[in-house]
């Protein structure tokens, strides 16, 4: 079970309150927590990546584990700790004002 | 009895005001979708319970948004806009090639027949068309892959495409303005595109009257007369009264010719309505002062309507999307400011009051007449 925590404008589209539960088919990765994340709630597609290229959106940032984790590869698996259950996978609006 | 239903979309959420007919006394919903940018908003002609909003945010893209009740609840809708094949190219700013680039929805033009059909205009320039009300999104290519296409170029506010006139006469007409390409005319349903920029003189631009490149901020047409087009430019007020094959300019004793919206009367074809702004790079009124203007010429005579707006020390700006009208028998005429005031005509723009005074930033003013 993978917990997720989303922005505030995610939590409310999906009409969620505080963390989502999920479980992910095979390892815990970006690509396969994001997929199962959009698989639950439809209306986040596009939110947190590109329609197309399934690229992370620019100003959508992961973290957990006091680590920024964005940049890593959509297939590298996620820390144990998440996969695990015991830590959230942020995802985070970028600080870029507004 | 009948009333009125004033859809504002603003920099940061969306409000719905409701009044009778007297137009006097408002009662105010929102902000819809809190913090997020809500360029346009429009109820189906064919519904006017059925209302369509594109909501978007540098973060987290674009979404479509569908009420079935007015406006009361809302439900998110396909949000896939996907340029059909390879993009290809269009000109940067610096005039290098750049590849096409979905950014936003701009303008949401609801069919006048079928609640389930929409268009959408959208930055890089395009039109999409949705028939499942909303859910999925088609582009009409015709228009972007039009010869034309890779020498287009944004405008300031970028390569946006946001007038859609759907003629009332004919189902396979459609107009379209995209900045700062020009306008563009399609007689059947969308396969094919023209420019329609004859008469259309723009000195920012390297031939001043090249068939495209320039930059067209709205077209508005009267329901009743859909051959004459009335156009606001960067510069520039110009009316057509051939379906766009040639313009005339109209801005006669405008005090600047400069502006973003412009509205036809309900009733009067040849009634039409602008908010000049001092310039291209002071987008607020001349003098501090806010001053609608209306031409019952159909343009070059016009008059000064400002009574009820501030007349000093007023330095807002009014939008492109941001003015409509209603059709009761005493027109409704309104508009939004970048200082977040609604102001209302009940009149047809001879007094005028806010409706609402702080909003944030106003993008985008439509108005429904309830029976």
């Amino acid at each position: 079970m993978i917990r997720i925590e989303l922005p505030a404008h995610l939590r409310t589209l999906a009409r969620v309150d505080g963390e989502v539960k999920l479980d992910v088919d095979g390892e815990a990765t970006q690509r396969s927590v994001v997929d199962a994340l959009e698989a639950r709630y439809p209306m986040l597609r596009g939110t947190i990546r590109d329609h197309v290229t399934q690229q992370r959106r620019p100003f959508v940032r992961f973290f957990a584990c006091e680590q920024d984790l964005s940049n890593e590869l959509p297939d590298a698996p996620l820390p144990e700790s998440v996969a695990m259950g015991d830590e959230p996978f942020l995802v985070v609006g970028a600080m870029a004002g507004g | 009895m009948s009333g009125v239903r004033v859809l504002v979309g603003t920099r940061k959420g969306a409000f719905v005001l409701e009044s009778d007919e007297r137009r006097e006394r408002w009662d105010v919903r929102g902000p819809h979708f809190a913090g997020w940018e809500i360029y346009h908003l429009k109820g189906s002609p064919a519904d006017p319970s059925r209302l369509y909003a594109s909501q978007s945010s540098g973060w987290f893209g674009q979404l479509i948004q569908r009420s079935n009740d007015g406006g009361k609840t809302w439900e998110p809708l396909g949000n896939r806009f996907v340029y059909d094949g390879v993009p290809g190219t269009h000109l940067w700013y610096d005039g290098t090639p750049h590849p096409w680039e979905f950014k936003r929805v701009w303008h949401l033009e609801p069919s006048l027949t079928d609640p389930d059909t929409v268009y959408a205009g959208v930055e890089d320039a395009a039109l999409f068309r949705s028939t499942d009300g909303g859910q999925t999104w088609h582009e009409l290519a015709g228009l972007r892959t039009h010869a034309s296409g890779p020498s287009w170029q944004p405008g300031a506010g970028g390569m946006c495409l946001h007038t859609i006139l759907l003629d009332p006469s004919n189902p396979e007409r459609i107009f379209v303005a995209i900045s700062a390409a020009g306008a563009f005319r399609t007689d059947d349903a969308g396969k094919t595109w023209r420019p329609i920029n004859r008469g259309l003189k723009s000195e920012q631009i390297p031939d001043p009257t090249a068939e495209v490149g320039h930059c067209v901020h709205r077209i508005a047409m009267h329901r009743s007369r859909p051959g004459v087009l009335f156009m606001q430019k960067h510069w520039d007020v110009m009316r057509s009264d051939d379906a766009g094959a040639s313009w005339q300019e109209v801005s006669g004793n405008l005090p600047t010719d400069f502006g973003f919206p412009i509205e036809v009367h309900p009733h009067e074809p040849d009634t039409i309505y602008v908010v000049p702004i001092k310039s291209d790079s002071e987008h607020y009124p001349p003098e501090g002062k806010l001053r609608v203007y209306r031409s019952r010429t159909g343009g070059n005579e016009w008059e000064a309507l400002t009574k009820g707006l501030p007349q000093r020390d007023c330095y807002v700006n009014v939008l492109r999307d941001a003015t409509a009208v209603d059709s009761l028998d005493s027109c409704g005429v309104y508009f939004g400011t970048t200082g977040g005031q609604v102001y209302a005509s009940a009149d047809a723009g001879e007094n005028w009051a806010p409706i609402v005074r702080d909003l944030p930033a106003v993008l985008s003013v439509e108005v429904q007449t309830l029976a």
